[in-house]
């Protein structure tokens, strides 16, 4: 298997909207893919629509396997960690639980997600919905690796943290990239490049452009395909 | 003051009953976001079910006995129907809410048309221990042993159901649920075998609900619509108590038994209007409403 991802021709409509236009994408094993693409392209939709959290049609390949038509819980269980755009971490439980309930395997890898990320152990009986943005961040990426997936889904993990947390952030990702494969939806050009090895653009539902994440630094392509003025 | 103390009493019974007729019917909503009219059903089935059982063994092996697997037996009828209907009725309509509360409604208008037309519209009796319709002397109050029963059950039911959803795995998954169901799915978990749990739970809260009612508060006798009636009451501690909330379900339960009581007692005998105890649950429930749209307890397990 040299493709953790096999996308082709993907198709999602949502409330009449035609978001997803016949997308096909690859994504190699190991390393970070980063999915660009300015606001309301259909980044998230990808990622949900290959979850199989919205309805689409076309072929999907999750680590070498066709999904299609499966329900959401039996692609997770193939390999797949997810950490929505949102962080979605279950308000009225706590971290302890949060983190219990993603344990899908006989011995979760506890020791590699205090690793990375500590305080939760200190955090363990406290309530995720009291906890600060960047905490509840690392809630949220601690429930995709516990099972140490090969494949992780990471929507916009910087969105909302405060400029001194994404620092911090960027270094916990870049050792949760050495761990498995990453698809990164990521709006922070400085993070992406930072993270990435790979960047496939969207751009009105369609994938317009793939290559290697150094071309970013070309300010034309950030300019034409991101409407931004080039890595800082 | 003793008359007051004595319908306090009655009313946290009644509120008992209550919160084990509509704390499943809060679950199934907050994880499901089905409003479940067939729920009421449920009770009515746990109660015949209770009564099929308990006529079809022998009366030698005394009332305590038949009693106490009338009890399992309401129990096991009211989780027996409620998994069924959401097997094969409700799964194949997720996502399509309209259609789940139409078959929910036709499921019970069939069903109790059924049982009107196969044990037709007189009440039927259960058999109960001659314990159960004496009182016990408490304080210089004689309060009906049966009240007593139903207060055990909902508090032995509230802490169970406590247990069972703050210690264990399938607990956290439906408080997740509540929250935020496609996450759990997200999370590799088959969101479907909370729901059929979930369904089972309420069903068989119901089918004790049911039974129970026809005890304390229907001199033992149970008919096809009695479920109906009870149903209307669950709906409403529910919405007061804040959709998805076992706590508000609780709480809200006890709050409408004793007012209910109390309205029924103080302004039904001068004024004449033998239902003036349910008009005021409306009212509470708007008063509630304008205050707290969103209920006593929020959306919150």
């Amino acid at each position: 298997m040299t493709n953790a991802l096999e996308v082709s021709d993907l198709h999602v409509t949502l409330a009449g909207s035609h978001v997803l236009q016949g997308i096909s994408l690859n994504v190699p094993v190991g390393g970070v893919t980063a999915l660009l693409g300015r606001n309301g392209v259909g980044k998230t939709t990808t990622l949900r629509a290959l979850l199989g959290l919205v309805a689409s049609t076309g072929a999907i390949s999750v680590l070498g396997t066709d999904v299609r038509g499966w329900a959401t819980h039996r692609i997770v269980r193939l390999g797949v960690g997810y950490v929505p755009e949102d962080r979605d971490v279950f308000a009225g439980l706590t971290v302890a639980e949060n983190l219990r309930l993603a344990e899908r395997i006989e011995a979760p890898r506890y020791d590699d997600v205090y690793a990375i990320f500590p305080e939760l152990r200190e955090r363990s009986g406290q309530r995720a919905g009291t906890m600060s943005g960047g905490q509840q961040q690392m809630v949220s990426i601690a429930r995709a690796l516990l099972n140490g997936w090969p494949l992780l889904l990471i929507d916009e993990p910087s969105k909302g943290l405060a400029p001194r947390l994404v620092g911090e952030l960027a270094d916990a990702l870049a050792r949760v990239a050495t761990l498995a494969t990453v698809l990164l939806v990521e709006q922070n050009l400085a993070l992406v490049r930072r993270l990435a090895q790979r960047i496939i653009v969207l751009d009105h539902g369609e994938v317009v452009h793939t290559g290697d994440a150094q071309e970013l630094d070309d300010p034309d392509l950030a300019k034409r395909f991101l409407g931004v003025s080039g890595v800082k | 003051m003793n008359v007051f103390l004595a319908l306090t009493f009655s009313g946290i019974a009644l509120g008992a009953i209550y919160f084990l007729a509509a704390s499943g019917l809060s679950l199934i909503y907050g994880l499901m976001d089905i409003l479940n009219f067939a729920h009421g059903l449920f009770m009515t089935l746990g109660a015949y079910v209770a009564w099929d059982v308990a006529s079809h063994l022998p009366t030698s092996w005394g009332a305590p006995l038949l009693f106490s697997i009338a009890v399992v037996a309401s129990i096991i009828g009211g989780a027996l129907a409620a998994g069924l209907t959401e097997v094969l009725l409700i799964r194949p309509l997720y996502g399509r809410p309209v259609s789940q509360i139409l078959v929910t409604i036709g499921l019970d208008l069939a069903v109790v048309g059924l049982l009107l037309g196969g044990f037709g519209s007189n009440s039927l009796s259960i058999p109960v221990p001659l314990w159960l319709i004496e009182a016990s002397r408490v304080g210089g109050l004689d309060l009906p042993n049966s009240n007593f029963v139903a207060l055990v059950a909902g508090v032995v039911i509230l802490v169970a159901l406590e247990l069972f959803l703050h210690r264990t795995r399938y607990g956290i998954t439906i408080r997740a649920g509540v929250e935020n169901r496609d996450m759990v799915s997200a999370l590799g978990i088959n969101v479907g075998r909370a729901f059929t749990l979930v369904f089972v739970i309420g069903g068989a809260m119901a089918g004790l609900a049911g039974l129970l009612y026809a005890v304390v508060f229907s001199g033992d006798l149970i008919s096809p619509t009695q479920g109906d009636s009870l149903l209307i009451f669950a709906f409403i501690v529910v919405v007061i108590g804040g959709l998805g909330s076992i706590r508000g379900s609780a709480v809200a339960a006890l709050v409408v038994g004793l007012v209910q009581d109390y309205t029924n007692f103080y302004l039904g005998s001068h004024s004449g209007m033998a239902e003036i105890g349910n008009l005021s649950v409306v009212l509470l429930l708007a008063l509630v409403l304008e205050w707290r749209p969103r209920g006593l307890f929020g959306s919150t397990l």
